[in-house]
């Protein structure tokens, strides 16, 4: 089983300032699948990618990457591992070129990028259009699509994604699941927080709910999908 | 005639010298978001230093010139790391706090080390050098500082739009968090922005010193605050506007010096702030301050 595990948490604790945001959690990000965090506003979930990446350092932690330890590295290290996290709100450079972006994302990289650059605009056909334009000026979905670009570029193993459907028009929702599957089907492992509930269940293999700093429940997306409590609770569907 | 373009190359010189001292204010506010309020200290100290290599050690000036470069580096970094690094995540109130009291420091520093009384500074035989063109005659010192000048800046726009440590540096400028995902480690971006800062305030002190007499401890202070002015004026955060508000300075200083009322050119600068920020507070190329969220 543990070789299967590209990614082995186990009892994070993170506080900030006395008190503690994620209480102790263990989980496994199996290989190759999308897995979901999903829980309310203030319940932990970006603190626990924020963490895997080394932007928060945790009180206590033992997280494996492919079998090594990395927790307490710094975040160049983490990247260099093959984590790379899209921040929640995309926080692209807006004082750069779309084309910068992109290779301000593969910044670790010595080995020649065009092909990738390349392969980001099949992805996003639309961000080619666009490679000279400041990447402020682009619209909420387009940049979505820049983050998840420019975290392609490093060639990550495993890419987390903070709340990508935020602040997004319903139809660009739908757009930015459809990307989370193409990077999915690229062979990239997605650990994925999202309030969307419905839509993050229906893609992900695996799911956690995260209440308070605790996980409340784990399984396959369809089995958290069907349980009445989180119909209630995050699906608003009420019991029958 | 020959006065007025005499004097417009005497100000287009002392206006350069001030250009090369606002890159670091801009360079550094760009980055960190913080007003370094030593750097007018670090260029006295490049000064004293000046004086160490050539006049106490004997070097040559050429040597000298390089050492100087070196050492008003070291300390620069060295400010960085002592004084601002563990702030980073402190309110900009504080770290600006720091700043003044680095400056203090410093000066207080070289008056002990140096004592109050003004020294000598060195004279570079080379760059004293009387040459005339035309009706003008002048040092060759007033003549290329502003070539020298223009052609940093043009290195330094190229460095910063054109090259992987440019574009870091304008990521890092923009977003440290996110910079941090990317790879990028912040401390060494805020360490190169402050060797650039610190080089370009060395040579801006061997230029400004060498057609002068001597180096006081205060000789910093008014110099540093005519160049923060220079770097508002041209809007902080911007290179070219740097260099355009050291030349609009130095040359309205130049002139206002040249004419009747010598002893209100400081005054003037100080009027040209107040005007500045009354009706244009981002200064001549400053970035707009309104983003898309």
């Amino acid at each position: 089983m543990s070789n299967k595990n590209i990614l082995e948490i186990r009892n994070l604790t993170v506080s900030f300032g006395g008190i503690e945001a994620v209480k102790g959690i263990s989980m496994d990000i199996p290989a190759g699948e999308i897995v979901t965090l999903i829980g309310a506003n203030g319940a932990g979930k970006s603190t626990i990618l924020r963490t895997i990446a080394g932007i928060v350092k945790p009180q206590e932690a033992e997280i494996t990457f492919e079998g090594e330890p990395i927790n307490g590295l710094s975040p160049d290290k983490i990247v260099s591992k093959g984590i790379t996290l899209v921040p929640e709100g995309r926080r692209i450079f807006g004082n750069l070129t779309v084309l910068e972006n992109l290779k301000i994302g593969a910044y670790l990289r010595k080995d020649n990028i065009e092909a990738d650059i390349e392969h980001v605009y099949s992805l996003f056909p639309r961000l080619k259009e666009r490679s000279w334009q400041m990447a402020g000026t682009l619209s909420g979905g387009e940049q979505q699509m820049l983050a998840v670009g420019r975290a392609l570029m490093g060639k990550p193993k495993l890419i987390m994604m903070d709340e990508p459907s935020l602040g997004l028009a319903p139809l660009v929702v739908k757009d930015i699941f459809d990307i989370i599957k193409t990077v999915h089907k690229e062979g990239i492992t997605v650990l994925l927080n999202e309030q969307n509930a419905n839509m993050a269940l229906k893609v992900a293999d695996r799911a956690y709910v995260i209440e308070t700093g605790n996980i409340i429940m784990s399984g396959t997306g369809a089995e958290i999908a069907a349980d009445d409590s989180i119909k209630e609770a995050y699906l608003g569907k009420a019991k029958h | 005639m020959s006065a007025i373009l005499q004097n417009c190359l005497n100000g287009l010189s002392i206006g350069s010298i001030y250009a090369l001292i606002a890159i670091g204010y801009t360079m550094v506010y760009g980055i960190l978001r913080l007003i370094n309020f030593a750097h007018g200290d670090i260029f006295m100290m490049a000064g004293y230093f000046m004086i160490i290599c050539m006049t106490d050690c004997l070097i040559p000036w050429y040597i000298s010139i390089v050492l100087v470069i070196a050492a008003t580096v070291l300390l620069g970094v060295l400010t960085e790391k002592i004084a601002y690094k563990p702030l980073r995540e402190a309110p900009r109130m504080s770290i600006m706090i720091s700043a003044i009291g680095v400056s203090y420091l410093l000066q207080n520093l070289a008056t002990y080390l140096f004592s109050a009384l003004p020294k000598a500074y060195p004279s570079i035989d080379f760059l004293n050098k009387t040459i005339k063109i035309g009706n003008i005659s002048t040092s060759l010192v007033t003549f290329i500082t502003p070539i020298l000048t223009v052609l940093i800046v043009v290195f330094l726009v190229f460095l910063i739009n054109k090259t992987k440590v440019g574009m870091a540096m304008r990521a890092v400028s923009r977003d440290f968090e996110t910079s941090q995902l990317m790879g990028i480690k912040i401390n060494n971006v805020i360490s190169i922005t402050f060797v650039i800062g610190c080089a370009l305030a060395a040579i801006g002190s061997i230029l400004y010193f060498t057609p002068r007499p001597s180096v006081t401890p205060l000789s910093g202070s008014l110099p540093g605050l005519k160049c923060f002015v220079a770097a508002v004026f041209g809007g902080i955060g911007s290179i070219p506007g740097a260099l355009v508000g050291g030349f609009l300075i130095g040359v309205s200083e130049t002139f206002i010096k040249a004419g009747a009322y010598s002893e209100f050119s400081d005054a003037v600068t100080f009027v040209i702030l107040i005007i500045v920020l009354l009706f244009k507070p981002t200064g001549l190329f400053g970035e707009k301050t309104t983003e898309k969220v």
